[in-house]
């Protein structure tokens, strides 16, 4: 494949399952997606949402029941995976137990029919960018997980594909090693100047890695845009749910300019979507933007629970109607303790419901 | 780690208690009877057993009989079970019959197997019956009653063994090492050489063994579908003879300690070419 593509188009790529009891149903329904080079994209969903299916239907993993997979003029999903020239890495990384890091990491130039001395200088060159410099000679099975981790990227990324699929590769890492992955895998993306699809369940992942996310759910797209936008703005009440955004009020549209009644309280929010007056709506809002004293859409609750967690502390409100709301704040406050809790307009994202 | 966390406290001598004196009473106890018995023959001195052994026409030539038999025959049984195992590593509804299908003969037992094919390979069997039929084949077809109807038996009876062997070792084989190969460029022939292969050698090299032992000890099909008189004259029945119609039992014990340690020698130089090769996890995941 050629390295100087301009984009990659994933058009109604569409996978179906056979069930047991003969229906068939679309584990991934319908993806349409352009990706120039350059980019970076996260696959972002709950688990079974379809990430996976999705990355093995692009890989060639998958056969495709509808839909079609091009690299700019040529069209890919007909082609077996190893004439497609994606690298992937899998989420159990798959190293070749039985060979060295150095023959691991080789595979694919060997395939390629590369010499042997372009061979040993792109295998070292690879080495170093996931800093494995050392361990050349040690099987899969003499490294620990993250290093492990490396091989593999190591592994996908030396044939300088035009696209590097990775599904969930920092799953089964600790906290510090994940960060630090992460930060390489951004750096190796940069050094590279191809396109990486990124399949994670994680949304801080996700949100730092990624120039656009994807975000899925049931086998279906329901936002595609950059990640300041999914998590200030989500689309659906589903993504919001998914994105943190953890507290929910049923009330109805009192006005379209956003003024919700929600028992005995008022909103004044930002409608998502086009909402009638008089439709019954769901509020949203992140604990993050919930704010203890006076200030705009200011209630009464009563702390009910307290998390601490360092600077702020995760803390459960019950409003006079009873709801109950979670609030991240940096205040002190005691249990039974009567509060005022206020949330911007903007930041109260109003939803059909 | 034991859960009540005490050092040295390992029952482990206990659990293989029962295993280790089944195999002390039924296979340490007999060994060691018969390798007494051969060194203590009817006359002559200790070593008088091998002495005959390796110096009458009648005994010593049947190392090489039988080993003209059970190494082709455990060659064809590995070499075919392997590209089909291989292929059937895949489970699906249809693979399931096929390996069904594959495995029965496995239930038939040798004499049966060799009645059936008396009456299919024989000279007026269905086979020569069919080929002569479609003038595919006019000639006179001898199948049974010597070399090749020991072999084909041997076949036939090996193969579900060494199939049922080599699949589970296929299917031990992580299947996404395969399409990880695929996703770096290798198609379907350099996935079985490259990742396939190496990492069954093992247990090839284990399947060839066990296949070989039970090849070389054959008896009934060696009696009933080849010519025990001479091309077929393995060694077992060089020792059935001398213990039941010589009714020398020491002399008897030799052969089969000759037997042995053909088997020995072959299992030994297999396992120590295995040696050379990796052995270790065959699955790509987190060690
Ligand atoms: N071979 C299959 N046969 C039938 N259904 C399948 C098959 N593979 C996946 N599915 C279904 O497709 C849906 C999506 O699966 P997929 O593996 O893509 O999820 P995922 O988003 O990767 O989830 P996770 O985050 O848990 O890995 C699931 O509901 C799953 O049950
Ligand atoms: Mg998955």
């Amino acid at each position: 494949m050629s390295s100087d593509f301009k984009e990659l188009r994933l058009d109604n790529v569409t996978r179906r399952f056979a069930h047991a009891d003969g229906r068939t149903m679309a584990a991934l329904d319908g993806l349409t997606l352009t990706i120039p080079r350059g980019e970076f994209v996260a696959l972002l969903g709950p688990s079974g949402c379809g990430k996976s299916t999705a990355l093995n239907c692009i890989a060639g993993l998958l056969p495709l029941s509808d839909g079609a997979i091009w690299l700019d003029d040529t069209r890919l999903d007909t082609r077996p995976p190893e004439a497609r020239g994606f690298g992937m890495v899998f989420q159990n990384y798959a190293l070749f137990p039985h060979m060295t890091v150095r023959r691991n990491i080789a595979f694919g130039l060997k395939m390629r029919g590369v010499s042997a001395a372009e061979q040993a200088a792109r295998v070292e060159a690879a080495v170093k960018l996931v800093q494995l410099q050392g361990h050349e000679d040690k099987l899969p099975g003499q490294l620990s997980g993250g290093q492990q981790q490396r091989v593999a990227i190591a592994r996908a990324i030396v044939v300088e594909p035009p696209l590097v699929l990775m599904d969930e590769p920092l799953s089964n890492l600790d906290a510090k090693l994940r960060l630090e992955m992460r930060a390489e895998i951004r750096r190796i993306h940069r050094n590279l100047g191809r396109s990486t699809i990124y399949v994670t369940h994680d949304q801080d992942e996700a949100l730092s890695l990624a120039d656009r996310i994807v975000v899925m759910k049931d086998g279906s797209v329901r936002q595609v845009a950059p990640p300041a936008d999914v998590y200030a703005q989500p689309a659906d009440l589903d993504v919001a749910r998914f994105m943190g955004y953890r507290n929910e009020l049923a009330g109805t549209l009192h006005d379209a300019t956003g003024v919700v009644r929600t028992g005995s309280l008022t909103f004044n929010g930002t409608s998502k979507g086009k909402l009638a007056t008089g439709a019954p709506v769901r509020i949203a809002l992140r604990p993050d933007d919930l704010v203890v004293g006076d200030g705009p859409n200011a209630f009464a609750a009563t702390v009910d629970g307290i998390e601490y967690g360092g600077r702020e502390s995760l803390v459960d409100v019950v409003t006079a109607d009873g709801a109950r709301l979670h609030v991240r704040t940096p205040v002190a406050v005691r249990i039974g303790e009567s509060v005022r809790v206020s949330v911007p307009p903007t930041r109260t994202l109003i939803y059909a419901a | 780690m034991t859960p009540t966390g005490h050092a040295g406290a390992d029952r482990t001598p206990w659990l293989v208690a029962p295993a280790a004196l089944f195999m002390l009473l039924f296979f340490v106890y007999p060994f060691l009877y018969g390798l007494w018995l051969s060194f203590a023959p009817k006359e002559g001195g200790m070593l008088a057993n091998y002495a005959k052994f390796f110096s009458d026409t009648r005994l010593w030539p049947t190392i090489f009989t039988t080993l003209k038999l059970a190494l082709p025959a455990t060659l064809i049984n590995v070499g075919i079970a392997l590209p089909i195992a291989y292929r059937m590593r895949i489970k699906t509804k249809r693979q399931k019959w096929i390996t069904t299908a594959l495995v029965v003969p496995i239930t038939l037992g040798t004499v049966l197997v060799a009645e059936g094919m008396l009456t299919y390979f024989g000279p007026r069997g269905w086979l020569a019956q069919v080929l002569q039929f479609l003038h595919l084949y006019d000639g006179p077809i001898r199948l049974t009653h010597n070399f090749w109807g020991v072999l084909i038996s041997l076949v036939i009876s090996g193969f579900p063994f060494a199939f049922l062997l080599l699949l589970s070792y296929v299917t031990g084989i992580d299947p996404v090492l395969g399409r990880a190969a695929a996703t770096l460029g290798a198609g379907p022939w350099a996935q079985f050489r490259n990742v396939y292969l190496p990492l069954l050698i093992p247990g090839i090299a284990m399947c060839f063994c066990l296949a070989f032992v039970q090849a070389y000890s054959v008896f009934p099909s060696a009696v009933l579908l080849g010519a025990p008189a001479g091309p077929t004259r393995v060694i077992s029945i060089a020792a059935y003879e001398a213990a039941f119609e010589q009714y020398d039992y020491s002399l008897a014990s030799a052969i089969a300690m000759m037997m042995g340690l053909v088997q020995l020698v072959i299992v030994a130089a297999v396992l120590g070419i295995r040696r050379l090769v990796y052995r270790g996890p065959v699955t790509g995941g987190k060690g």
